[in-house]
């Protein structure tokens, strides 16, 4: 089958791949580019694992096409730290120790990102309905509602005092 | 002397019934082999891996653990867990 | 109350220290909140196939042939395997770890031989150049199946007429021995008092039958491995699982290979709950690796991780309870019917040993049932067996709350077992804490909370043994005094943080210097896997044991420094002391950073290894209060309210503590409310996706409340007691209790699904 070109933006940095028409952004993420840090935990968009951003809007890597990619922004967890400075996000994941075995958290940390750039105070409820498509079975939410609105309370903090 | 209290189910197919057993032994190898000696087929009936309990202690893969004099041995299935 | 005395008394002993009950970071916490943590799916090697499996569409079927030939043509595929290529096992029950284990089944669960058992089953797999050229192969393989008539549900496989699974499946437990093969693989009775006096004694006796339905364990990381073999025929297997050893052993074992003969290297590992602490890829991955020469990568689908590992066992268990006009405990009966899935080995008998064993009860019998059926094989999950015969019991003594005037939390105190209390399954319980989380739930403030309409509370306890077992740790002391902590455990929750500080506690010594690692099979002493809740009580102990013979080492080599005895020598903070004074000699502490710096002049390097087989792991109790709103027009539930109490023994890092019990209690909401596996008639499982099989999510629930109760284990250094065990059990019933109490209807089927509850509210309004 013929390989699709495609030339697009992740983290930044442009990429330019030829795919196979069917493979999924996840597929080329992972596969492709080595961006482990998207995981596939159900294929069918149900448990948000491979969350990542795509002109800032969160979408699962699962259900977009790579060839879909073209001419847009991809941003993935491996996008989220500015080098090896944590995002504030990242630094209150591990403060409030909102993740077990870790395998949900670059999902959730990337769905809590898309939800703070458009929502810098969220309340309980819409964070956790914000993040009903990302799916934890060690947690329980708990530590992560909380890291969540700690993280939110820090960034308008952040941008108040600069 | 120790008390060995088994299962009433175990009791009737290896001990003839006898859920109360006592038995002079100092560790559970000795416990073992006293009770060997008594009900012939014992030793195996704990192959399937059972465990044992000693004064309320488990243990799960004995040999020498201690028996004391007022002592009350149990035997019970192996414990896994999730 | 006596009891309450007796309580207070033990909850007074508190040690302060300096690491054990902080919450500092997780050292592997950075890698895993930016993508960089390497988990099963994740390990790429140069050259490597994607393998995956062909799996039966019947419930229940003879396999006549498997033709290959066309798929093996198909340029690309450079392997096949079919459960001809790997060995036959004999049937038997062998030491395996520490629980014993029928290989055979183990073999035939991984890939079928005669008959395919359930939807699902592996009965070949595949290996190729890519993925896409390897499902094409695999649709290539034809299977030439004779289906066979199947059967789902418990209490319809012990039916006489039943659809028989396997033809040499002979009861074991009955006496005389059946003659006939049935689907009833044991019987196991446990036994103590007299319960026909006891039921004659008692003044109320409730009794009922309740059910459940298989759940699986949900860990949102799919089943993953690659296998290598060089050419002179070593294996190397990375892969995620709760045990490095577990997969060497089982595929040594399935294979017939030398132990020696694989090395196994544990990635990190994306949730388990108990769903994988057997193997199922690996042997596979490893057949398929020898024959194309090639590292084979396989990873399972969702739909594959439903239909063929996990899930734990649908259950019918019948209670009796008797007790009292003033609420004592008099006797208690217990049935309990577990499906097994495909192969004997239900945890139908620790249900039977844990239903009673939060209470003192003088007169009691469980009678446990292991029933096969056309289900995959089920795995352990989180106390395993135990959630299901508590919901009954539990779902009782509220029932006998109820009819007796008495508040539910009231009667648990009256009963609560204690030091000294007997158990069902034999030994009297040592130092233990249950009381102390009843009287911790009548202090909380949830208990009093009032309720609104539409509203119920609920309440129910639990109880899990906990396990210790075989563990190895190192500790080694580097050249600049930082140390590193090798164990053999994967870390699912949080147990390297553990690791860390108990060793660091140990050692005096800043914890930031202290690295935990976990070694390969090839690179530390065999341990035991990763459950049962025994990794910071066993391993821990290990890495205790180790540190302090590190400390005794450091004493003996500043005591060479000082040319004194290295009894002369204290240990303290971190830095050795001299004690001896002598005129004339100033000896000035020497730091760890100081030995170590000069280790090579006073006898090498600095190393402690340890390896124990670790007993006194302390039993662990809960007590959990659930507060639900059920929408009498759609039986709809919320959960608004949970408090989770535990004895924890002590919380080495209480936030990863509370993290357990705040993730057990909500499997076991989504057990009680949501999840279910369903069938159709045909046998295939419905709902093989997290669309359908819905666990909860974050809008479904509250915040979790915890209370850390602290009563330590006297058999751990710091007085650890399991718990990942203990939280699943009590959410059945308390979620139930409530949902009964909101609806003034008692459920006793779950999941309590809007379906199903609308459906009890409708009947009792109708029944007027």
């Amino acid at each position: 089958m013929a390989k699709h070109h495609v030339t697009t933006t992740v983290n930044r940095e442009p990429v330019e791949l030829l795919c196979d028409p069917s493979a999924t952004l996840l597929d080329v993420l992972r596969d492709e580019l080595g961006l482990i840090g998207s995981k596939e935990g159900c294929g069918s968009g149900d448990c948000g694992a491979c969350s990542v951003l795509m002109d800032g809007r969160l979408v699962c890597a699962c259900l977009v096409l790579a060839a879909e990619a073209t001419g847009h922004e991809i941003t993935t967890i491996e996008g989220i730290a500015d080098g090896n400075k944590l995002h504030t996000l990242q630094q209150q994941f591990l403060e409030d120790a909102a993740l077990q075995c870790g395998i949900c958290t670059p999902g959730f940390i990337v769905a809590a990102k898309a939800l703070l750039d458009r929502n810098p105070d969220p309340t309980e409820t819409e964070v956790r309905f914000w993040l009903a498509g990302n799916l934890c079975r060690c947690t329980g939410y708990d530590k992560i509602v909380r890291a969540v609105m700690n993280a939110a309370a820090k960034m308008r903090e952040e941008a108040v005092h600069g | 002397m120790a008390t060995v209290i088994l299962q009433t189910e175990f009791a009737r197919r290896y001990t003839g019934g006898q859920t109360r057993l006592t038995v002079a032994a100092t560790d559970y190898s000795a416990l073992i082999e006293t009770l060997e000696a008594r009900f012939p087929g014992f030793e195996e009936s704990l192959q399937g891996g059972m465990a044992v309990a000693i004064d309320g202690e488990i243990y799960q893969s004995p040999l020498l653990e201690k028996i004391g004099a007022e002592s009350e041995v149990h035997f019970l299935p192996p414990i896994g867990g999730g | 109350m006596g009891n309450e005395q007796d309580a207070l008394n033990l909850v007074n002993e508190q040690v302060e220290y300096k690491w054990v009950g902080t919450r500092p970071i997780r050292p592997d916490g950075a890698d895993k909140v930016t993508g960089r943590a390497t988990f099963g799916a994740d390990i790429d090697l140069p050259g490597m196939l994607t393998g995956v499996v062909i799996r039966s569409p019947h419930a229940h079927a003879r396999i006549i042939s498997i033709d290959t030939s066309a798929a093996a043509a198909l340029p690309g595929v450079l392997g096949i395997v079919t459960g001809a290529d790997l060995p036959e096992l004999p049937n038997e029950i062998a030491a395996g770890g520490e629980a014993p284990i029928n290989f055979r089944s183990v073999s035939e669960n991984a890939i079928a031989r005669r008959k395919a058992l359930y939807d699902g089953h592996a009965v070949a797999a595949v290996a190729a150049t890519s993925v896409e050229i390897a499902h094409e192969a695999a649709a290539l393989i034809k299977v030439n199946y004779e289906v066979l008539p199947h059967v789902i549900n418990v209490l319809d496989a012990m039916a006489e007429d039943a659809p028989v699974l396997h033809d040499d499946l002979i009861t074991k437990g009955l006496e005389p021995a059946p003659t006939k093969a049935s689907n009833i693989a044991g019987k196991v009775e446990f036994a103590m008092g007299d319960i026909e006096k006891g039921f004659a004694e008692s003044d109320v006796i409730i009794e009922r039958s309740y059910t459940t339905e298989a759940v699986h364990q949900g860990y949102i990381e799919p089943h993953a491995v690659v296998a290598s073999v060089a050419a002179d025929g070593m294996v190397n297997i990375w892969c995620s699982s709760q045990g490095q050893f577990m997969v060497r052993e089982f595929c040594a074992k399935l294979l017939g290979m030398d132990i020696g003969r694989i090395r196994v290297t544990p990635a990190e590992i994306g949730g388990g709950f108990g769903g994988k602490t057997t193997v199922y890829l690996e042997p596979l991955a490893v057949v398929l690796a020898q024959k194309s020469g090639r590292p084979v990568r396989m990873v399972m689908t969702r739909g594959e991780v439903m239909r063929a590992t996990g899930p734990t066992s649908g259950t019918h268990v019948h209670v009796k309870l008797g007790a009292k006009r003033d609420g004592t405990f008099v006797a208690g009966e217990m049935v309990l019917k577990y499906q097994a899935g495909a192969y004997p080995g239900s945890p139908a008998f620790l249900g039977g040993m844990t239903g009673f064993s939060c209470y003192e009860l003088p007169n009691a019998k469980a009678v446990c049932w292991d029933v096969v059926s056309n289900r995959p094989k089920c795995a352990a999950y989180r106390a395993p067996g135990a959630p299901m015969a508590s919901f009954g019991v539990e779902s009782a003594i509220d029932e006998l709350a109820q009819t007796l005037g008495m508040d539910p939390l009231e009667l648990r105190l009256k009963n609560a077992a204690k030091e000294g209390t007997a158990t069902i399954y034999g030994p009297k319980f040592l130092k233990i804490g249950y009381l102390e989380t009843l009287l911790a739930a009548k202090a909380h403030p949830h208990w009093s909370a009032p309720l609104g309409p539409n509203q119920g509370r609920g309440i129910a306890s639990g109880f899990w043994f906990n396990v210790g077992g075989p563990s190895s740790a190192s500790v080694h002391v580097n050249e600049d005094g930082s140390v590193s902590v090798v164990t053999g455990n994967p870390d699912i929750g949080g147990s390297r943080a553990s690791m860390a500080i108990m060793a660091a506690e140990v050692l005096g010594m800043d914890l930031s210097k202290v690295k935990p690692l976990i070694g390969d099979t090839g690179q530390i002493a065999y341990s035991f896997l990763t459950g049962g809740s025994r990794v910071t009580f066993a391993t821990g102990m290990a890495v205790c044991d180790a540190a302090k013979d590190v400390v005794r080492q450091l004493r003996t080599r500043a005591a060479k420094m000082w040319k004194v005895t290295p009894e002369d020598v204290e240990w303290r903070d971190g830095s050795a002391f001299c004690t001896k004074v002598e005129e004339g000699k100033e000896r000035a502490p020497l730091t760890l950073a100081a030995i170590a710096h000069g280790a090579a002049r006073t006898g090498g390097p600095i190393s402690g290894n340890v390896s124990i087989n670790a007993a006194g792991a302390g039993p662990g109790f809960g007590t959990h209060i659930c507060d639900v709103e059920v929408d009498p027009e759609t039986g709809a539930t919320r959960v608004i309210r949970y408090t989770a109490i535990q004895d924890v023994g002590r919380a080495i890092h209480p936030s990863y503590v509370e993290g357990q019990l705040q993730g057990g209690a909500v499997q076991g909401i989504g057990w009680a409310l949501n999840e279910e596996y369903v069938y159709d008639a045909n046998g295939r499982l419905q709902n093989t996706g997290f669309l359908d099989y819905r666990m909860p999510v974050a809008s479904d629930l509250p915040m979790i409340d915890t209370v850390l109760v602290e009563v330590p284990n006297p058999g751990h250094p710091y007085g650890v007691r399991g718990v990942g065990e203990v939280p699943i059990v009590p959410p059945l019933a308390a979620v139930a209790n409530a949902v009964s109490h909101a609806v003034g209807l008692r459920l006793t089927s779950l999941p309590i699904s809007p379906p199903k509850l609308l459906a009890a509210i409708d009947g009792a309004k109708a029944a007027g």
